[in-house]
């Protein structure tokens, strides 16, 4: 029984919830902006199993050994070796390349005519913890090979220069602006949510819209959408803010990243909606969509820890975790310019994400009381 | 437990509930429950908190699945049938369910769309409720009184006209003069044709029935009408006043052929297991025990038993009582 | 001292609207008094000044022989309280629940324990002193609530709709706890919605627009008003006063 009026009327009512609760609107509506505001700066953070690639035009003795000692390290794993900085850019679009270093022609015959030899990182690195991370162990692997280099020769010297290709000044606010995104849509939708269904479970008004014709996907759709709408306030909002305060870039297409946050705001409405199907107190399911959306969404998305420094089983909970998806993807969009042509797979995830919580949402919301 | 009198068996009755039972764990809500309500009539469910009231009420509006047993309402059968008894069931649950938010006029409003009607559409039956509280109708339901706010739930039970109705402890927490106006209400939505199932935990409402179920522990100790109830009771029955009001329980619960004593307003309604003999004799008898053991001022009357009186004689020495 | 309660031309203002109006009555120690009104009545606000919870506008109020206005803790102390909506933590046990307000209200541990194996056994609930008050059957937690409201033995103690939705047998058995109380000296101060409840008491008072409409013995207020019950005078008392349907401002 389709009854459009009465879907309009249930969203009608669920604005004015929005609306009255005065308080609770104001903290949502500022929320993106202080937080773009107060998160300023990350977490150091610790990095393993970096893909490095070589840039050797002219390979040597020292050449050779400075890769072996890259290899021989815990913390690199050695993708490719190319002989031109040109065939290092396509190992980075594909995402098979973290960082490169780049020798510099005759490096053996630099050194051993001891005059300065100068190497080039140049790394794929939207993230500015990782970024120096990163520079540090590659700094202490050269830094060793150079203390060998003198016991034998004095005066040996190798000079490295970095060079961030994306983010080049590393600026954490880039970074995050696109994980406070997360969590404001988070907050919004599956915590909001979650309150306002469990809500009406206590107060008893959902015993009375269950037996009234309406049926569970028309309640759960009726509670979703004006939070929806509300995200997409948030969404702008927060990158308003990023852009006016920050002068955070936008390199990518604004219409794709307001599609990938709504997908995304879908996703965690669908999580607030299960959470509230599952608990039975206003409390439950505040403490639930916390635990349950909130918390790993923060911590397990690579928006604070990059997802490169978690133990491995870790690594692997991150993969059902919504934010990590939508993370990589407006970073890109945002940091790279990345088009959906890139970032489609991960889009994809969303959706079957989106899938996935909506069919449990509705399995568990059930049409009765028990 | 049956009753004596129930009333016709007809295919056309809004409301059949056949040996239904409901278990929560440990807990028989509902235990072989089976009543028959007339086209029109005022029904009453009538029993303590923890009866199975609500848990029938639940499931006679498809949100809960029986056990056991069956029940139709209107004809459609309330497992099978859900989706259709839905839009045409109204139903108040036992706390009104209204959004303290919302204003009144939206919260009707809104009921009212659920079902795919409007206020107007609905006004004409809604009309002697609603009137009353229409001068308000921009306050916030949270902000009305008691009497207010379970005027407005009726109206947005009943805003979208159903067939039948259900009401879930409606006068619980409000106060006496607005208890009688609901009644008087449902008096008028009754002459008007509509069906009404009514709980409530105050036996002294149990009069503004055409029948009542007395419900306790899951189970319908009797269904009658109210005035037959009373006729039930198994003793003569007695008032007794006296000032001092522990002497007398004590005194009137040891003699020779108490059967029970409790309190009953500002009297004591003692009755005697002496069920063949004259009841004034046998008051003549207690009095002067009552006053042989020193109170002089004990007045004892015999007198009609009524639905209190009854249910308190059918619940026997029912589980959740402790002995005094 | 005779009197329990002395109340005279007690005054609440909220504003420009006023609660209660210069009330004035008493009540004996011992005595069951039923406080009746309708919703908005001015009751709330009534018992919250006699509970020290609110200061009058004016006029004057003992309380157990002290003062509501300037000697609010003291009288804190000798009265006790019971609420059909809260009372007891459902989430204590039994025993949890009786330590609490007999620590509440400084009795030691000694008294505690001696108290708690007294109630538990005057209830019958014995066996049950360990179990989550949650799981008590709901006559139980009532009767319980209203000895935990008389741990400290104090002397007035105020229920407010104190049967609400409990078996007819059970209801009996709380107002015999009642009367019982009464008997040893305790004033019991009984507010409800209930008119049958009311007949219960020695006597009661409704409050109409924040005044006292009607005092007396059920009996005596029957005949006054020439009423078959108590209902009857509620409704005839409480209807010209304004429509009972539109909220009252604070109670």
């Amino acid at each position: 029984m389709m009854r459009p009026g009465a879907m309009r009327a249930f969203m009608v009512k669920e604005i004015r919830h929005i609306l009255r609760d005065r308080q609770t609107l104001t903290i949502l509506l500022l929320l993106p902006l202080a937080m773009v505001v107060l998160f300023g700066y990350a977490l150091r953070s610790d990095v393993k199993d970096v893909r490095i690639a070589f840039v050797d035009p002219m390979p040597d003795d020292a050449t050779g050994a400075i890769r072996n000692r890259f290899a021989g390290s815990a913390r690199f794993q050695v993708v490719d070796v190319v002989p031109t900085v040109a065939a290092v850019e396509p190992l980075f679009r594909r995402g098979a390349a973290d960082v490169a270093l780049v020798f510099e022609p005759d490096l053996a015959g630099r050194l051993s005519r001891g005059s300065p030899a100068q190497l080039l990182l140049i790394g794929d690195v939207s993230d500015p913890n990782t970024g120096t991370t990163i520079q540090a162990y590659a700094s202490a692997i050269l830094a060793d090979y150079q203390r060998d280099l003198s016991t034998a020769r004095s005066g040996m010297r190798i000079e490295m220069r970095t060079r961030m290709r994306y983010n080049p000044t590393l600026e954490s606010v880039n970074l995050f602006v696109p994980g406070l995104i997360a969590l404001v849509l988070t907050l919004v939708s599956a915590l909001m949510t979650a309150i306002s269904l469990s809500k009406e479970k206590e107060r008893g008004t959902l015993e009375v819209l269950l037996v009234s014709p309406l049926r569970p996907w028309q309640i759960i759709l009726g509670k979703v959408l004006p939070y929806l709408l509300l995200a997409f306030v948030n969404v702008v909002t927060a990158l308003l803010a990023a852009w006016a305060v920050f002068q955070v870039p936008f390199r990518g297409s604004l219409a794709l990243l307001l599609v990938a946050s709504m997908l995304y705001s879908m996703v965690s409405l669908a999580l607030g909606v299960l959470v509230a199907a599952i608990t039975t107190s206003q409390r439950a399911a505040m403490i639930g969509a916390m635990a349950g959306t909130m918390l790993p969404n923060e911590l397990l998305s690579g928006m604070i820890f990059p997802i490169a420094s978690l133990p491995d089983w870790l690594q692997w909970v991150t993969i059902v975790i919504p934010a990590r998806w939508y993370i990589v993807i407006s970073r890109g969009i945002m940091l790279k310019g990345a088009g959906i042509e890139h970032l489609w797979s991960e889009m994809l995830v969303l959706v079957a994400m989106l899938a996935g919580f909506l069919l449990l949402a509705v399995r568990s919301f059930s049409s009765r009381l028990d | 437990m049956g009753s004596p009198s129930t009333a016709p068996s007809s295919v056309d009755s809004p409301l059949i509930v056949d040996g239904l039972g409901k278990r929560f764990g440990d807990v028989q809500a509902l235990d072989d429950v089976s009543i028959e309500v007339q086209p029109a009539e005022l029904f009453g469910l009538v029993g303590p908190d923890g009866g199975g009231k609500t848990t029938l009420f639940r499931i006679l509006t498809t949100l809960l699945i029986p056990d056991s047993g069956s029940a139709t309402v209107l004809g459609l059968d309330v497992v099978r049938d859900m989706w259709e008894i839905r839009a045409r069931v109204g139903y108040m649950p036992g706390q009104f369910s209204l959004y303290p938010d919302l204003s009144v006029e939206e919260n009707l409003g809104f009921f009212a769309s659920v079902f795919g009607t409007s206020i107007e559409e609905g006004r004409s039956i809604i009309a002697p409720i609603y009137e009353q509280i229409e001068p308000f109708r921009d306050r916030r339901a949270g902000a009305l009184s008691g009497g207010m706010k379970q005027k407005l739930a009726l109206s947005c039970a009943l805003v979208h006209r159903p067939d039948i109705l259900f009401l879930d402890e409606p006068t619980t927490g409000v106060d006496a003069v607005s208890r009688r106006e609901f009644w008087d209400l449902l008096h008028s939505l009754k002459e008007s044709g509509l069906t009404i199932v009514v709980s409530t935990p105050y036996m002294d409402e149990a009069d503004r029935c055409d029948r009542v179920a007395l419900m306790q522990h899951g189970r319908i100790l009797a269904t009658d009408r109210p005035a037959a109830i009373g006729a039930l009771f198994p003793h003569p029955l007695f008032g007794v006043r006296g000032h001092d009001r522990v002497a007398l329980i004590r005194t009137l619960r040891e003699a020779p052929h108490s059967a029970s004593v409790f309190p009953f307003g500002g009297e004591l309604h003692y009755s005697d297991t002496r069920t063949d003999m004259d009841p004034s004799q046998i008051a003549s008898e207690v009095r002067q025990l009552l006053h042989a053991k020193g109170m002089e001022d004990a007045e004892v009357r015999s007198i009609e038993p009524g639905i209190e009186d009854t249910f308190m004689s059918l619940m026997g020495t029912a589980s959740s009582t402790v002995p005094a | 001292m005779s009197n329990a309660i002395e109340v005279q031309e007690l005054t609440r203002k909220f504003g420009s609207f006023t609660a209660v109006n210069a009330i004035t009555f008493t009540v004996g120690s011992g005595e069951v008094f039923g406080f009746l009104g309708a919703n908005g009545a001015g009751k709330t606000t009534a018992i919250r000044m006699l509970t020290g919870l609110l200061a009058p506008t004016s006029g004057e109020a003992q309380v157990a022989g002290f003062d509501v206005f300037t000697q609010a803790e003291e009288v804190k102390r000798k009265i006790g309280y019971m609420s059909q909506r809260f009372s007891l933590y459902g989430d204590l046990t039994v025993r949890e629940n009786i330590a609490l307000y007999g620590g509440i209200y400084g009795l030691d541990d000694g008294e505690i324990r001696e108290r708690s194996e007294a109630m538990l056994g005057h209830l019958g609930l014995r066996d049950s002193g360990d179990d989550l008050v949650a799981s008590l059957p709901l006559g139980w937690k009532q009767k319980l609530a209203f000895s935990v409201a008389l741990v400290h033995q104090p002397a007035v103690v105020f229920l407010d709709e104190p049967t609400g939705g409990v078996d007819p047998v059970t209801r009996r058995q709380f107002w015999e706890m009642i009367y019982a109380a009464a008997a040893d000296g305790t004033t019991v101060f009984v507010t409800t919605h209930y008119m049958d409840e009311a007949e219960y008491c020695d006597r009661v008072s409704i409050m109409v627009d924040g005044r006292i409409g009607a005092m007396g013995t059920p009996a005596e207020l029957k005949a006054e008003f020439k009423v078959g019950t108590l209902d009857e005078l509620f409704v005839r008392l409480a209807r010209p006063a304004g429509n009972a349907t539109v909220a009252g401002g604070g109670g």
